[in-house]
Order: C-alpha cells, then structure tokens, then sequence
C-alpha cells in the first residue's frame, strides 16, 4: 500500500540527501522563511518542507500532479487535516505499544507484538477507508482518488474481518501442531505450523479420540518436561519458535509495511499541510498567489507579472512592490542600478520561484511561467565569513569551481555580485570567462552586478539572448524599487547613498555623471 | 600406489619439512603462502619446499601441468576435492554429536559425499584426453576401484538409506510441558494461510524477522528424546542405518585420498596464476638444463609482484634475461626503484618455480636446474653496526661461495649497499672475481658501474629511465653498457635543475 501523493509512482524520500548546493541556496533566498512559514512551529513538519521544496521535480507533468493535490487541499484544508491526524494517531499508537525491545528474542515474542501493533493500524486503517467513502468523490486530484479508491478496495469489510479473525486465533497459542523433517544430522527441520489449536469442548476432544482411533492411526509417543527442567522448558520454547516462526515474520513484516505506510502517509501529507499552512499566512495578510505554468527543460522561458519575494513579504506587514519580467528567449539577463534598489531582492525572488515552481507550490505572483532547470546554483557576494581562512577572491573562486561541478546545461545560476572582492578588472574578466562558458554549454545566468565593465562589455556584444535590466531610481534620487528593462550606466549609484549618508553636496565632476544618468533615465525605454 | 607428483619413490624421499634460506629474499614465502592458506589441511608446504633434482621428474609434473590446461578437467577436480571436503566436514561435525543417531547420520553423509566425490572423478576423467603418465596411471587404478563390488555395494546402500531417511515426516503436538510424536498424516498448513492474508502487506519487506537455526546442527536433549521417539515410529530405518555405520567404518580408499591430497598441488599453483593468465600474462614450461646451456628467458616477470599489481589492477613490466656462451654473471645496476631488485627477484624465481616442474612467468624459458641457490640481500633494517654487519655480510657470502657448486646459483642484491664507496668497491671486485673463479651462475645488482665490465664472463643490465622524461622509471631492465648519468639525470630532472629547466626557470 503506498500513498503516492508526492510523486504518481514512487515514495517521497526526505532522507535523500539534498543537491550539493542546498545550504547555499537556504542562505542566499533566504529560505529559512519559507520553511518557517509552512512548519508554523512544528518540527516535524520543518523536517519534511525543507527536503519537499529542495529538492524539485524533473518534468511539468510532475509538477501538475502535485499542484493538483495542492489544489485539492486548499479546497478541503479540514479533510486533509484530519487525515494527517489519523496518520499521526497509528504511529503514535504504534509507539506505545510494549515489547518492541524484545521481538529479536523469540518468534513467539514478536508474533505477540506484532499482533497487538497490526490490532491498532487496523483500526486507524478501518477509520481511514471511512473517512475516504465519504469523501472520495469531492476530491478531484488523481493522487487523491488513487489513495481513496485503493483504502476502499483493499479494507473492505470481509477483509478486515479475516484479519481479525486471525489475530484472535494467534492469541491463544497454547497448544501448538506442527510437522517435521530430518535434516542432514537428524535433527528437526522444515517445521510447518498446522491447523490452528481451537479450542475444543470436552465432547469435541472425547469423539475426536474415537475418530483417531477408528481411522487407525499410527503409534504416538509422548514426552514430557520435568516442572524443575529450566533448560527443558527453553528447548520447548525454541521448539514452538520453529513453528511460529513464519507466521511471526508474516506479521512482523506486515506490521512493518503498515508502518512504513502510516509515516510516508503522514511524510508526504506533511508537505501538503505545510504548503496549507503557508497559504493561510498569505491570504490572512492579502497577498496573491498563483499556480505558476512549468514548461520542460530546453527553450529558456521566464515570463513573469508582479513576482514578489516570499520572505520579505513573510516579515513585512506591508504590500510590496511586484516586478514584471518579459524573459523568454534568454539565457543571460543582467541586473544593474542603483544600490538599494531591491536587485537582490529580484534575484531572490526569481530563485524561490524557480524552486517554488519545481516543487509544485505555488508562487507569491500573478502570474509566472518559466522552464525547468536541473538545479538552482546561486553564487552571492559573502558578507562576513568567520571560518574563512584563505583570501576573498580565493574563496570566491573555490565556491565558483564548486557550482561549476555542479552545473549541467539547463541549470541556472544566480550571481549576485559575484567577483566583486577584487578589483573591477580583474573581477569582470573572471566573471566574462565563466559567464561566457556557462552561457555556451547551455546554463541559464542571472547576474546581479555593479561593474561597469562586466555588464557593459557583455552587453556590447549585442547576444540576442541577453536582457539587460536596471533598478529603477528616478530623478529625485527615490527608488521605487522596480526593474526595468535597461542598458547598464556607466555608474553606480554609491554617491547617492554617500550623500544620503554624509549629507553632503558633490563637486563639479560627479555632477556631469549625474546630467548623464538623468539623460539616460529620461530616454524612452525599449 | 602411484603418486601423481613424483614418477619414482626414490624423487620423494628428499622431502624438504623446511622453508629454504633463500625465500624470504625472493618473496617465494609470499608466493607459497597465498597458495597454502586455502589449503593448509593438505599440508603441501613440503612439496613446495623441495625443488626436483633431475629433468625427467620436472617433465613428469609439467605433463601433468599440460594435461590440466582443460579448464572442464580443472573445474571438475575442484569439485571432487569440494566433495571430499564436505566428507571431512560431515565426519568431524559426526564426532561432536552427542546423540548416537546423530553420529551416524553424520557418518552416511560423509559416505555419501565421499560417493559422489569417486563417482564424478571417474566420470571426468575417464573420458578425459591425458598425455600425462601420471593422470593416465591413476585413472587405470581408479577405474578398477570404481567398478569394484565394495565400492558398488557401499554407494547403493548409501542412496537407500539417505532416500529413507528424507522421506520421514512426523507430527508435533505441544500442550503445556507436553510434546506428542506421531507419525505426520495431513492438517493444513496454518502457516501459509496467514501468510495469504497478509500478502499483500509484505511487497517489499526489506527486514526478514526469522529466527534462523543456528550453524550447529547440535541438538538439545529435548530435540534428542523426540529423535528418539522419531526413530520408535521408523524401526527398519533407523536399525538398518546402525548397521550401515558398523560395515563401512574404512570406506576411505588410500588410492583415493593420495590423489586428494596430491592434485592439490596442481590445483593450488594453478588457481594463484589463474588470474595473472587471463589478464594477458604469458606462462610457459620452462626448458631444463642440468648443465650450463645458456639461458633465455623472454617476457618474464615477478610472480608474486604480479599477484599484488593484478589486485590494483594493473599490470607488471616483463623483461627478457639472457645469458650466453661463456656469460655466467649478470650486472645490474641503473636508475633507483627502476627495478633491479624486481628483476633479481624475477631471475630467482623463474629457476626455483622450474625446478619444482611448474609453468614458469615468461613467454618462453630456457633455465638451469641448480643443485643449490645462495641469495644475498641487502636488509634496511640490518644498519645496526656498519662494522659488525659487513662483517656478518661477508661470513655469509663467504659461507655460500663454501658451499657452492658449480652448478648453483646466486643473487645478490646491493651486498655491501651501506658500506663506504671504497669498502663496497673493492669487496664487490673481490667476491666477483670468487665467483668468476667458481664459474657459478650469478645476478649481482649493484649501483657501482665498474663492475659491470670485468670480463667477458659479466653482462651489463641496466634499470632504464625515459628518454624523454629521466624521472620516469620504466622499469625495463635491458643489455647496456652502464650508465651513471641516466640516474644523475632522473635526480636532477627531480629537482628542476636540468640544463633546459634551468634555463627556462631564469627566463621565467
């Protein structure tokens, strides 16, 4: 039996060891947010979305499947919640149950505790097929009917009371039939438990003499234990062990499957109640969210209308600002403009909505259509580093040749201010070269940048796969925080924020820089 | 009886109980070792510790060797001797029951292993195409005793008896501290009806909560008093299997248990090279000379250095050796760990593994059988006293050159590699000349380069480097003049300070 809501033929494995690159991206995009967010204080629930949302899913068909559950559990949140907690009912059940230190001591003792752990997974289980006869038609996913159709046809009620039927028979185990062979030394071997020790009433066992008798049986010899032979009484126990032997690894082995099929259920309905949990905080605060279109690997598309960034907005109390992006076609679109003009935050935000999208979550966006990509990779400027032991540069490039490992064609990298910790030459030279490669094998490169020299020179190359955009600032020095279309300027705007700062006026010189962006940012744009 | 290792009874009384001297320096201790450690209850160190005095008894062994080039007849013996090894197994685990019943069943499973073993033998090897005499001779004896009444007599009770014996069933019925023993007439299996149900909840169990029975086929007295009552419901059985025990107490046939124990020898060199032939590496049946003829040897290799490489796995350099006319003593110096001390070793045992009739590592070989082998090696862990140990160094060489024949062999190994220049010169020049003298077949590494042109008695080898890179070793040891500089070279090229490296470092 398998739940199946995750993936339409296989189970979600949270154990599975994360992209290389994951603890970056958790920083860059500041995931930890999001995480927070969809555990709303649950730890258990933390320890499945951060796997759930890491690691993506390989194919829009993929994608579709999970956004339907999604779609599913938004619509019955109160159904899909009680299931949740009738998973967590039979595991919790399970647990208390005594003896599990125990059942590699004897086959009789792990018959007795696997009797007693399928006694209550059967009763959630009776529970459960309930809850999904009442409920089966409203749900329209495929993984969800699958889940239904199958608790009702494999737990119907002829079943379930054969099952009882047996776990009150292998309660009374003390009179025990079994056959045997001789092995290689004579010794006991091929033991078969026989026809299960009902219990006869005194007439019953009187006629069943008889009938022996008139069927001419052959001789039996019998033995008996000494009440103070200790040793005796282990031999027997071993003895009634060979017999139950079978029966006991059936049951255990059962009683491990339903296990395992209680957690995956409760695993992969984790994820879906985080992703519930997540959609609750969005909608109390007014945020829009949408099911964003995933289109295969190959032809670049990024096609986006008021994108935000899910983890600002999570610690924000205000409406933010959302940002359009026409970027189908590209494969390289470069971020310039004004410090403090939320390039970071454009960066962020197409990252957790890369990933968003390939998990099969919903994204905070009116609209967003992109391809897949075979991992995200982000490469940000460190602030501080307290393990760093070699020189900045050094670190940077040790980090790039890591990301350069894990990159294949239809990966994407996100860089933000990559290179920066040398000096514009230097740095923008480094930045072409790689930029340059990974663009030719096929890598999708978001590059968030204040060198001049990088964005400018590759913007001069006129690539007809490349977007340049600018943070907007306007005239009076504002940021509206926006992203426009946008060659890069010949400055940054550090003199801004140094005037901001100090307070000050700048000379003449800095003042024909600033004519000229104001030139620029007059022209109409593209 | 025949033997299959030796033609005449006079080759085996010089049975050596003893590791030679000369083992551990040509790492035929390593060799030998791998081969005896499956097989240490055939106990064929003494075989492999006794090199053969004439050709003819080589010859007699390597026909064997030739006859077993059969892979089919190979797998075939190896079964038998699996068959004759459980028959030890049964027969010793038969010793440790306690239970009389017990026993004997273990004694008519050895019997019945011990039948299988004969039967399969002849079965293979009667058809088989032998050259060797000794296969040929053995399989004339075993036919006769395969077909002889008490083999016939011994395996068809054998068959009944087992046939008997597996078709008991019987029926247990525990209540309380009871146990009734009945013959088993037919209930249903509980068992598999559980297991029905729950089938479906058992699709990919990966833990398995069985309680396997323990190795020890030993019983419990409780398990011994339901035998007893086992062998109450089946009378004729269980006498006639008491009877069984007392008629074929000495069922072992010596013929058979010889053979056993000799083919181990082929089996066990056969399998340790097994692996070296098949990724590529030549073996051959060397020829034998009594006297010096020359020698020739081509491809040639350490054996137990091509055991170590085959598990990286990698392959050994082979190397040609020749020594012709009026040569008798090979020089070999050259490049550090180029190969010289693989190479001596190589030369070592190419005419001890002749000597003991098997295929030798070489494409082709022309050998000498020596009447003695003196081996001296330099040992690092011997620079205790440098005066005390040049002293000892010499009392040995001095004791094998003593000893020595004409027709024995010596290799030395950097002898005298920690004394001063001078010491090492003039002792090197001195022992030579004792050598040349005593006209022994030698191999004397050495990084002193005079002494390789002492007479037209001496060859030249030298440890070769790459011509293009002198600090790559090739380890080919080849026929050359000798040669100082390729070694300063190798050095030098280490350190960057060739002439073109210097160079191009101060343009730089």
């Amino acid at each position: 039996m398998k739940a199946y809501l995750m993936f339409p033929d296989r189970d979600f494995d949270p154990k599975k060891p994360l992209p290389p690159q994951a603890p970056l991206l958790v920083k860059d995009l500041e995931l930890e947010v999001l995480f927070a967010a969809m555990a709303a204080g649950d730890p258990f629930l933390l320890d499945i979305v951060s796997p759930g949302v890491l690691i993506g899913l390989d194919t829009p068909e993929g994608i579709r499947y999970r956004q339907d559950v999604m779609r599913d559990c938004i619509e019955h949140g109160r159904i899909v919640r009680e299931l949740y907690a009738l998973a967590v009912e039979a595991l919790e059940r399970e647990r208390k149950v005594w003896g599990w230190s125990t059942i590699r001591t004897s086959p009789e003792a792990s018959l007795h505790r696997s009797r007693e752990v399928l006694e209550v997974f059967f009763d959630v289980l009776g529970r459960l097929r309930r809850l999904a006869e009442s409920h089966a038609a409203s749900f329209r996913s495929a993984a969800f009917s699958r889940l239904f159709k199958l608790l009702v046809a494999e737990l119907n009620e002829d079943y379930l009371a054969e099952v009882a039927d047996h776990l009150e028979l292998l309660h009374f185990q003390d009179q025990l039939v079994m056959s045997a062979r001789l092995g290689e030394s004579n010794e006991g071997v091929y033991y078969v438990l026989r026809r299960p020790p009902y219990r006869r009433s005194w007439w019953e066992r009187l006629r069943n003499r008889h009938t022996r008798k008139a069927r001419g049986r052959s001789p039996s010899y019998t033995l008996e234990i000494h009440p103070r032979d200790e040793q005796g009484f282990r031999a027997l126990s071993d003895l009634r062990g060979q017999g139950l032997d079978r029966v006991a690894n059936a049951l255990a082995q059962s009683a491990d499957h339903l296990l395992a099929f209680f957690r995956m259920l409760r695993t992969e309905l984790a994820f879906f109640i985080g992703a519930l949990n997540l959609h609750d905080r969005l909608v109390a605060k007014g945020e829009r969210t949408c099911f964003p279109e995933a289109l295969p690997f190959g032809a670049s598309r990024l096609t986006i209308r008021s994108l935000r960034d899910i983890a600002l907005s999570l610690n924000v109390a205000d409406a933010l600002v959302g940002n359009d992006l026409e970027g189908d076609e590209k494969l390289l679109i470069v971020i310039t403009g004004a410090n403090r003009g939320g390039k970071s935050t454009f960066l962020r935000s197409l990252g957790q909505a890369q990933l968003m999208t390939q998990c099969g979550l919903f994204v905070c966006a009116e609209s967003f259509r992109a391809n897949l990509c075979r991992g995200v990779l982000t490469h940000f400027k460190r602030e501080e580093d307290a393990t760093m032991t070699s020189g900045k540069l050094d670190e940077e490039l040790h980090r790039m040749s890591a990301l350069v490992d894990q990159a294949e064609r239809d990966s994407m990298l996100l860089c933000n201010e990559s290179f920066a910790s040398t000096n514009e030459r230097e740095g923008s030279e480094i930045a072409r070269q790689v930029v340059t490669a990974l663009l030719e094998e096929g890598i999708k490169v978001l590059y968030v940048t204040h060198m001049y020299e990088l964005a400018h020179g590759l913007s001069v190359k006129g690539m007809p796969s490349a977007l340049f955009l600018r943070a907007e600032r306007l005239p009076d020095g504002t940021r509206t925080f926006r992203i426009r279309v946008g060659e890069p300027l010949e400055t940054s705007y550090g003199e801004d924020l140094y005037r901001r700062v100090f307070g000050r006026p700048t000379g003449g010189a800095t003042d024909a820089r600033a004519r000229s962006i104001l030139t620029e940012m007059e022209a109409p744009g593209p | 009886m025949s033997s299959i290792l030796f033609d005449t009874a006079v080759d085996e009384i010089l049975q050596r109980t003893e590791e030679p001297p000369y083992f551990t320096d040509l790492n035929l201790d390593q060799i030998v070792g791998s081969i005896v450690a499956e097989r240490e209850e055939y106990q064929l160190r003494p075989w492999f510790y006794s090199p053969l005095p004439h050709p003819e008894a080589i010859g007699y062994r390597q026909a064997v060797f030739r006859d077993l080039e059969d892979r089919r007849l190979v797998g075939s013996l190896s079964q038998f001797a699996a068959h004759l090894k459980s028959m030890r197994g049964a027969l010793e685990a038969a010793g440790k029951f306690w239970h009389v019943r017990q026993k004997q069943r273990g004694f008519l499973e050895a019997v019945s292993s011990y039948c299988a073993a004969v039967n399969l033998l002849a079965r293979e090897l009667l058809p088989a195409a032998l050259r060797s005499r000794a296969l040929s001779r053995f399989r004339e004896s075993l036919a006769a005793y395969q077909q002889s009444e008490g083999f016939r007599t011994l395996e068809a009770e054998t068959q009944q008896l087992k046939h008997e014996l597996r078709g008991i069933e019987y029926r247990l019925q525990i209540e309380g501290p009871r146990i009734a023993v009945s013959r088993y007439e037919s209930d249903p299996d509980y068992a598999t009806v559980v297991l029905r149900t729950f089938e479906k909840f058992r699709q990919g169990a990966v833990r398995d909560y069985s309680f396997r029975v323990t190795a020890s086929a030993q019983m419990n007295h409780v398990e011994g008093a339901i035998l007893d009552r086992v062998a109450r419901l089946y009378p004729v059985i269980f006498s006639a299997l008491e009877h069984y025990c007392g008629r074929h107490r000495d069922f072992l046939d010596a013929l058979i248990a010889r053979f056993d124990r000799e083919i181990q020898f082929y089996l066990g060199y056969l399998a340790y090279i097994e692996g070296l032939k098949r990724s590529g590496l030549a073996f051959c049946y060397p020829e034998v000379t009594r006297t010096f003829a020359d020698i020739d040897c081509q491809e040639a290799f350490d054996l137990a250095l091509a055991v170590k490489l085959s598990r990286v796995p990698a392959l050994p350099v082979t190397n040609d050796v020749r020594l012709c006319g009026e040569e008798r003593i090979l020089v070999v110096s050259g490049a550090n760990q180029g190969g010289k001390t693989t190479f001596a070793r190589m030369f070592g045992q190419l005419h001890y593994l002749a000597a003991l009739g098997c295929p030798v590592p070489g494409r082709a070989a022309k050998l000498f059988l020596f009447d003695d082998l003196f081996t001296h090696f330099e040992r690092e862990e011997d620079v205790t006293t440098l005066t005390s140990k040049l002293e000892e160094d010499l009392v040995r060489i001095h004791a094998a050159l003593e000893r020595a024949t004409s027709r024995s062999l010596l290799v030395m190994n950097e002898s005298f590699g920690s004394s001063t220049l001078q010491d090492a010169l003039y002792l090197s020049r001195e022992v030579l000349r004792q050598i040349i003298d005593r006209g022994l077949v030698c191999l004397f590494v050495t990084f002193l380069d005079e002494l390789a042109s002492l007479g037209p008695c001496t060859v030249s080898l030298v440890a070769t480097v790459r011509q293009d890179d002198p600090a790559q070793r090739t380890f080919k040891v080849v026929r050359r003049p000798a040669d100082g500089l390729a070694y300063a070279l190798a050095i030098a090229a280490k350190h960057g300070l060739t002439y073109e490296r210097v160079r191009e470092r101060l343009q730089a």
